[in-house]
């Protein structure tokens, strides 16, 4: 049985979920079809909401999300059943290529409706994979109300959701003491809600006050930044964080600042292609790491510089 | 780019016998592939369910329990409603041998008994799944 | 020259001939093993690891080493207790007055998996596994059945059960009250050790806080009302089984011990009123020497920590006494009957490391429940032990043992050094939220395979001597017929008893698991009421929630 691209949009449109995930794999394999798909279901995306969720490893990013998922299923707007979907990113390991995806232990209560996908990032840094917002896309056509973004969460400085998200929660926890540091570190640079997650531990309300006064310290602090104190595991404050989350949507919305957001991600989405397909050019072709090596070899003989060698490389891409 | 294998590891029954899943989803990763874990107690409408989301190109089994004989054909069953028959359905435990082959009669892949080598199932995921790959434009 | 002197050159000279004779051969020895292995072990190696006195000393006295008990095996063989338990409470009842009638004065009920996670047999996610590998239970008349004409005053009975064990536990005490024999008299023992579950076996229902407190309720109940039952019995058989090593089964076990141990003083009791209530359970493996030098080190370990520690004053409270299983991941498919060789090896271990009770396991476990053949050979080999050998004539016979003593010394080490990780991670609960356990036991046992394939490790029949042609051994089939008749007896019993004294039970339970006082009497009441298993879990769920593990790799 062979699928044409046509006849899985026909089922994306359907919201039929094995055409859907076929479609997920060739944007995530980068597939020479993707461009054709693209053009497909562009009129289709954009309805969804993205929330991109962020913060360091045994946060509780992944039951959170979950917590969240089940309200919005239960909670739709307008009596309707909000169709909820989440894309969890987990690491490619550098080693062997190979990823342990598992995410879905933190989320198997969930409705069947929820449509989960797990993504290695496949060696991208910054917490999320290169195709992690074109899967978006595929997921918005689906017909997403929600759609929660969840990043790898290795503790490093996993920013590049932001530019994925419409909005971007960065998720901390007390007692650990890496949560300031990595706020102080990048994350806040990216935050627009902040939650305070296992908030029933000692030092909640230190982290708290802590992210208050580095909160007043950003630059465009014009903007006051929610704080949520949540207990995903037991269920607590996820409704007013659902809350919050809407709220901002709505403001967002009414002062025209989701448009100004998505085109801002759509121009770094534009950057980000160029230069991966920069790199699968001059890295990519015939001979390439042949030449690679033999540079190397003239630098260690003295012949030529570093500097001179990425310089005589480019000048032959670009003239 | 070559396509990566993704494999769903599974472990249904009421036991909380994970040591084979968890070995054996290690063993796949360090081979190279990309494996989603979905942690115990998994009926198998939540396996067929997870497998057609991630469409991943193999299901692994483990079974413990003794029921093999309803969750493999029932899981089998599902893959077919949802239009999923190219997934091959694969897994291990303790499956006398006439069990294994009425299952591998109704399209059940190869099983494996305790103590097989890891890299014979790494192996026979490798050969399979090329046989099985369908997308084309 | 003095004496020293001389030994040191006999020392050196056996060293040259030992080097020597090893350079011309490579042999792998197979059991993973000889790494971490002196090829010989002398005087040098016993005073640089013990002292005589205060970490050997004498059967019976701190920190026991040598032994709980002073007569030991001369006093009183271990309990040859086989555990079982299968189809309806009726088949099982059966067996249990057949064991009875035969002599055997301990019983030891499995239950099946669906009561083992709280699931009444006619809920739909019990399909397919209702008297599996167990008797189903899921509500006082299943127990009555279960004892019916057992006179429970003359009996000793363990169950092991662990999430849902106060419930079995109120549904024992209801079938004694039946009879007429008050709870002073009960004798028996409750696995109830919700901490293994979480780290290894994950048979856990609710979120470790509300489970701990569960535990502490039924020991406090326990200590004032049915004195000779023993609360807990701290395990570290499923530790290993999920693939830890032995230090990590030892350290793993003491650690969630002494987490009971604060939990109840934390609780308000005293260390020395619940202290020897406490009681044991490890797995005996195949590396001969090693498991000997665990049971070795876990009395000594345990007393240490109970007196300096918990300042505990009552010498029983710093005895550990422990139940020992052989170990059944070793029981391999290939070539069954081999198993025989291994659980009679491993049985030696347990009762050469000093084991008050013992579980055999028969050949074909591995592959179904065990045919009454099958069983009788298990026990018998026990019997063969205790009365042909002679093993039990000596205490600790191996006591002074350069090697042994080298090598208790070792996991002593080894299991105080994962005390003090423990401790960093705050404790043995955050330290399973973080996933500690689990990842140290997952990288163990991945470890072990990769040494399998490797053929670093050689299992007989698996990856060396294999035949190729297997010859097949009888097996046992559980009946289909249990499922349906359980779920007779349930509609049955749901149509019949007093519904609003059940819901009024139920009620008081919930109360009870709100305000934090003592679950266990109203537990007893909803039994008496007639209340299930599944209906009083659902209560437990919606108040204290569900549990979902970390994910980890």
């Amino acid at each position: 049985m062979s699928d044409t691209v046509d006849e899985l949009v026909a089922g994306l449109f359907r919201s039929d979920a094995r055409a859907t995930a076929r479609l997920i794999t060739l944007v995530e394999d980068e597939a020479p079809e993707v461009a054709r798909i693209q053009s497909a279901i562009r009129d289709r995306v954009g309805r969804a909401y993205r929330v991109g969720f962020t913060g360091p490893p045994g946060a509780g990013k992944s039951t959170l999300v979950a917590a969240l998922a089940k309200h919005w299923v239960n909670d739709g707007e307008s009596g309707r059943v909000a169709r909820v979907s989440i894309v969890a990113v987990d690491p490619t390991s550098p080693f062997t290529g190979g990823a342990l995806l598992g995410d879905r232990v933190r989320m198997t209560s969930l409705d069947p409706s929820v449509f989960i996908r797990s993504m290695a990032n496949r060696g991208r840094l910054g917490g999320i994979a290169a195709t992690t917002d074109g899967v978006c896309d595929v997921l918005d056509a689906y017909g997403s109300d929600w759609l929660l973004v969840e990043t790898v969460g290795v503790g490093q400085s996993e920013v590049e959701i932001a530019e994925c998200a419409d909005v971007t929660v960065v998720v901390l926890t007390p007692g650990t003491g890496d949560s300031v540091q990595l706020l102080k570190a990048g994350l806040m640079e990216v935050a627009e809600i902040v939650v305070v997650n296992k908030a029933d531990r000692p030092g909640a309300d230190s982290l708290v006050a802590e992210i208050q006064s580095i909160v007043g310290m950003r630059p465009h602090s014009d903007v006051p930044m929610p704080i949520v104190s949540t207990v995903a595991t037991e269920n607590k404050g996820i409704d007013e964080l659902a809350k919050t989350i809407e709220e901002y949507r709505t403001q967002q919305v009414s002062r025209g600042l989701l448009e100004t957001r998505r085109k801002r991600n759509l121009r770094a989405k534009i950057q980000r292609l160029v230069e991966a397909r920069l790199r699968r050019e001059i890295w990519g072709g015939k001979g390439a790491s042949e030449e690679l090596d033999a540079t190397v070899e003239c630098i260690l003989r003295k012949e030529e510089t570093p500097w001179d060698a990425s310089e005589r490389i480019v000048k032959k891409w670009i003239r | 780019m070559k396509k990566k294998i993704r494999v769903l590891v599974c472990k249904p029954g009421l036991d909380g016998h994970d040591r084979g899943a968890k070995v054996i989803a290690a063993a796949l990763r360090d081979a190279g592939m990309e494996v989603v874990y979905t942690g115990l107690r998994q009926t198998p409408e939540m396996i067929a369910r997870a497998a057609v989301q991630e469409d991943v190109d193999v299901i692994g089994l483990s079974i413990h329990s003794g029921a093999h004989m309803t969750l493999f054909p029932r899981v089998l069953d599902l893959l077919k409603q949802a239009g999923a028959t190219q997934i091959l359905l694969t897994g291990g435990g303790i499956i006398p041998e006439d069990d294994m082959a009425a299952l591998r009669k109704i399209g059940v892949g190869e099983l494996f008994g305790p103590g097989t080598p890891m890299d014979k199932i790494v192996e026979y995921i490798r050969a399979e799944v090329p046989k099985r790959r369908t997308v084309g434009a | 020259m003095t004496d020293s002197k001389r030994g040191d050159d006999a020392k050196q000279a056996w060293r040259r001939r030992y080097d020597t004779e090893v350079a011309k051969v490579e042999r792998e020895t197979g059991s993973g093993a000889s790494e971490e292995r002196q090829p010989l072990y002398d005087r040098e190696d016993l005073v640089a690891n013990s002292d005589e006195e205060s970490d050997i000393g004498y059967p019976g006295e701190y920190p026991f080493t040598r032994g709980p008990y002073s007569s030991m095996y001369r006093g009183k063989l271990w309990t040859m207790r086989q555990f079982s338990g299968f189809g309806t409470a009726a088949d099982t009842n059966k067996r249990y007055k057949f064991l009875l009638e035969r002599g055997q004065t301990g019983l030891s009920v499995a239950f099946d998996l669906p009561t083992l996670m709280g699931y009444d047999s006619d809920d739909p996610l019990a399909e397919g596994e209702v008297g599996y590998c167990g008797v189903a239970i899921s509500s006082l008349a299943d127990m009555e059945l279960l004892f019916d004409d057992i006179p429970l005053e003359r009996v000793s009975t363990s169950m092991t059960i662990n999430s849902p064990a106060a419930i079995l536990l109120a549904f024992y005490l209801a079938v004694a009250e039946k009879q007429g024999v008050p709870m002073s008299k009960l004798r028996g023992t409750l696995q109830n050790d919700i901490l293994k579950e979480y780290i290894a076996q994950k048979e856990y229902l609710f979120p470790p806080a509300p489970s701990m407190r569960l535990v502490v309720d039924t020991m406090s109940f326990c200590q004032k009302s049915v004195p000779k039952w023993h609360a807990v019995s701290i395990s570290g058989y499923q530790i290993r089984e999920k693939g830890s090593t032995a230090v990590q089964e030892l350290a793993f076990t003491l650690a969630d011990g002494f987490a009971y141990v604060e939990a109840a003083i934390h609780a308000g009791m005293k260390v020395d009123d619940f202290a020897p209530q406490l009681s044991f359970f490890f797995d005996a493996h195949n590396d001969f020497f090693e498991e000997i030098a665990k049971f070795r080190a876990a009395r000594r370990i345990w007393a240490r920590h109970m007196r300096e520690r918990f300042g505990a004053k009552d010498p029983k409270s710093w005895l550990l006494r422990f139940h020992t299983q052989t170990a059944g991941v070793s029981l391999m498919a290939q070539q069954p009957e081999n198993n025989i060789v291994r659980v009679a090896y491993q049985a030696l271990a347990g009762v050469l490391g000093g084991t008050q009770s013992l579980h055999t396991n028969a050949m074909d476990e591995t592959l179904a429940l065990p045919t009454a053949k099958s069983a009788k050979i298990a026990l018998r080999t026990q019997q063969i032990l205790a009365y042909e050998t002679g093993v039990a004539e000596v205490i600790d016979p191996l006591g002074g043992s350069y090697f042994v003593e080298a090598i208790t010394k070792k996991m002593e080490d080894g299991a105080e050094a994962y005390f003090k990780k423990i401790d960093e991670l705050g404790g043995v609960i955050p330290a399973i939220e973080k996933g500690f356990f689990q990842r140290e036991i997952e990288k163990a046992s991945y470890d072990f395979q990769r040494e399998m394939d490797a053929k670093k490790r050689i299992i007989v029949g698996v990856n060396g001597f294999v035949e190729d042609k297997p010859e097949p051994i009888e097996i046992l089939k559980i009946d289909e017929s249990v499922e349906q008749e359980q779920r007779k007896r349930l509609r049955h019993l749901r149509e019949h008893r007093d519904r609003a004294a059940v819901k009024r039970s139920l009620d008081a339970v919930r109360q009870a698991a709100r305000d934090g006082s003592n679950v266990m009497p109203s537990l007893l009441d909803a039994a008496r009421a007639y209340a299930t298993l599944g209906e009083i879990v659902k209560v437990f769920k919606q108040e204290f929630g569900e549990y979902l593990e970390p994910a980890t790799f």
